[in-house]
């Protein structure tokens, strides 16, 4: 990639040309629902296992910080309240975003790369189907929704490790911790994830599908492709992460 | 049946490079055209833009009456549908079978019932020897296995215009042949129009009704088969008889000094004109009904060959 201005403005102006195509061409009929339902279940079977594996250490690492925190404050009755917030919140949308992103759009990406410098996209081109509509408008829905399965998973496995943690290493009390539960958090703190998490969905798909579209010069394309597609999903997620929660804060009334 | 492709002050670069300016052509319906050139001239480039995968920078390409260059996309996926295009690789879809891989255009285009796509790959895998690996996998199979099911896919919804890209590349002189007969046969039964791009002379002497020649980031030359293998143009004769003498060299282009000092050096009488021996061409095989279109060229054909004969006596 020639680093040049005028050439990173193309990539955006490409990339969000590109997500605007998906946009347009996603209620076009006939739906792929072939591809659909074998990309979601691909998508959630590299994801589904390393996520487990990644919310129970950061459940743990959350109330190990809160537990501490709180006792430095004295305010332990509020630890509960607390790190069920930092998961929900915060925690559970970040950690589906890297997975989905890591694991869900290498795999996109390397996938469509693949198929691009074999020609396999051109050729379909040529048969007169638009890739767009028949391989990435697919993978952006089963990235989404299974971005927010994901999420529902590590909000649940966050918090039981939280409890785990909080009552059993740190000698927490399990009624204060179950009690203060829903003091701080509400509903549409859990909606304004899922909400966050369908847009990374889509977010990772795209950007993973843009770049494997567009990889040249060979394997090495490929591999370089996946990796730029990695560093730009993660860049884009952190920052509209902090634009969703920003405009959260703004438009849902907070309890307390 | 056939399309005129007609091609008019075609130019494409990439960035600052030059890949061919000015090309204008008109391939004729219904007739076999090769485009030769040596490699890195862009063939691959030419037919890409001729299906509209790249945009040129100017010029434009009709294809029944409509400029490819300007159409909106959702137009261009509807005359993409006049096309067949064999990739240099086949460009099979690696996680689908031959069967599925052949089958692909007619379930994505048409309403056609299984089993009658089940009837049409079958013939088309028939017509290209395939018959038995319909269950493998592309990345079971030889390369020239690839190429025809490949060249199978193309054909299944019956296009009017077949592109070929390096049908010949990395497949041995005896599939080449059998390609090459394949291709005619093809023409004689289906009657489309058919480009194939290469830079094998053999293929290029025998098949074609037309020869374009891309060097120099331009067209030398297009025309009838018979006046470019007669023609005196020091390019085209270089490549036609592909020697190391003349106008093209190893990384690009020589001097005009050398040029003249090999040329005079070879002394091969290059200033008369029409020495140039005429290699038959490839006919239909016998089990093909041959079109009027054929029949005329075998006719001529004969009479070529009788004159030699007299000739030769």
């Amino acid at each position: 990639m020639r680093l040049s201005p005028s050439g990173a403005l193309r990539h955006s102006g490409n990339l969000f040309a590109m997500a605007l195509d998906v946009v347009r061409t996603m209620p076009r009929r006939p739906f792929q629902a072939r591809e659909f339902i074998q990309q979601a279940w691909f998508v959630a079977s590299v994801t589904i296992l390393p996520t487990a594996l990644v919310s129970i250490p950061f459940g743990a690492v959350i109330a190990l910080q809160i537990g501490s925190l709180t006792r430095q404050l004295g305010a332990q009755s509020f630890s509960g309240a607390a790190s069920v917030l930092a998961v929900l919140r915060e925690a559970s949308p970040i950690v589906t975003a890297l997975l989905i992103a890591g694991a869900g759009g290498t795999a996109i990406c390397a996938d469509l790369g693949a198929r691009k410098i074999r020609e396999e996209i051109d050729a379909m081109q040529v048969l007169g189907i638009d890739p767009i509509h028949r391989l990435v408008v697919p993978r952006v829905l089963a990235s989404m929704v299974v971005a927010v399965l994901l999420n529902g998973l590590v909000s649940v496995v966050g918090v039981a490790g939280g409890y785990f943690f909080n009552v059993v290493l740190q000698h927490g009390t399990p009624g204060a911790y179950l009690a203060s539960f829903t003091t701080l958090a509400q509903l549409s703190d859990l909606w304004a994830a899922e909400i966050k998490a369908l847009v990374f969905g889509a977010i990772a798909a795209i950007v993973a599908s843009y770049k494997g579209l567009t990889a040249k010069g060979g394997p090495k394309g490929v591999g370089d492709a996946v990796n730029q597609s990695v560093v730009i999903t993660f860049m884009l997620l952190f920052v509209t992460n902090f634009v969703m929660t920003a405009v959260y804060f703004q438009v849902v009334p907070q309890r307390g | 049946m056939g399309v005129e492709i007609c091609v008019e002050g075609l130019t494409k670069s990439f960035g600052h490079q030059v890949i061919w300016q000015d090309v204008s052509l008109t391939l004729p319906a219904g007739e076999v055209s090769v485009m030769l050139g040596p490699s890195g001239t862009g063939k691959s480039v030419f037919l890409k833009t001729l299906v509209g995968l790249l945009k040129p920078d100017c010029g434009s390409v009709k294809i029944a009456g409509r400029d490819i260059t300007r159409l909106r996309e959702h137009e261009l996926y509807e005359v993409r549908k006049l096309f067949g295009v064999l990739f240099q690789d086949g460009a099979l879809f690696g996680s689908m079978n031959l069967y599925d891989n052949i089958a692909f255009p007619l379930r994505e285009h048409t309403r056609k019932s299984e089993s009658e796509i089940r009837r049409i790959v079958l013939e088309k895998m028939d017509m290209v020897g395939l018959i038995g690996s319909e269950g493998k996998l592309p990345g079971e199979i030889s390369g020239g296995m690839r190429k025809r099911a490949g060249l199978a896919r193309a054909l299944v919804l019956d296009p009017e215009i077949i592109l070929f890209d390096e049908p010949d590349s990395g497949l041995d002189p005896v599939r080449v042949a059998y390609l090459n007969q394949l291709i005619v046969d093809l023409n004689a039964q289906i009657d489309a129009t058919f480009l194939i791009v290469t830079h094998d002379i053999a293929s290029a002497r025998q098949v074609p009704d037309n020869i374009g020649l891309l060097f120099r980031r331009e067209l030398v030359m297009f025309g009838p088969r018979e006046e470019l293998l007669t023609s005196d143009e020091p390019v085209v004769r270089q490549f036609l008889n592909g020697r190391m003498q003349g106008p093209i060299g190893m990384a690009e282009e020589k001097d005009a000094a050398q040029v003249e000092q090999e040329l005079a050096a070879l002394g091969d009488g290059s200033k008369t004109p029409g020495s140039q021996a005429l290699t038959p061409r490839l006919l239909p095989g016998p089990g093909i009904t041959r079109p009027p279109r054929w029949e005329a060229i075998a006719r001529h054909e004969a009479e070529l060959r009788r004159r030699k004969a007299v000739a030769d006596a």
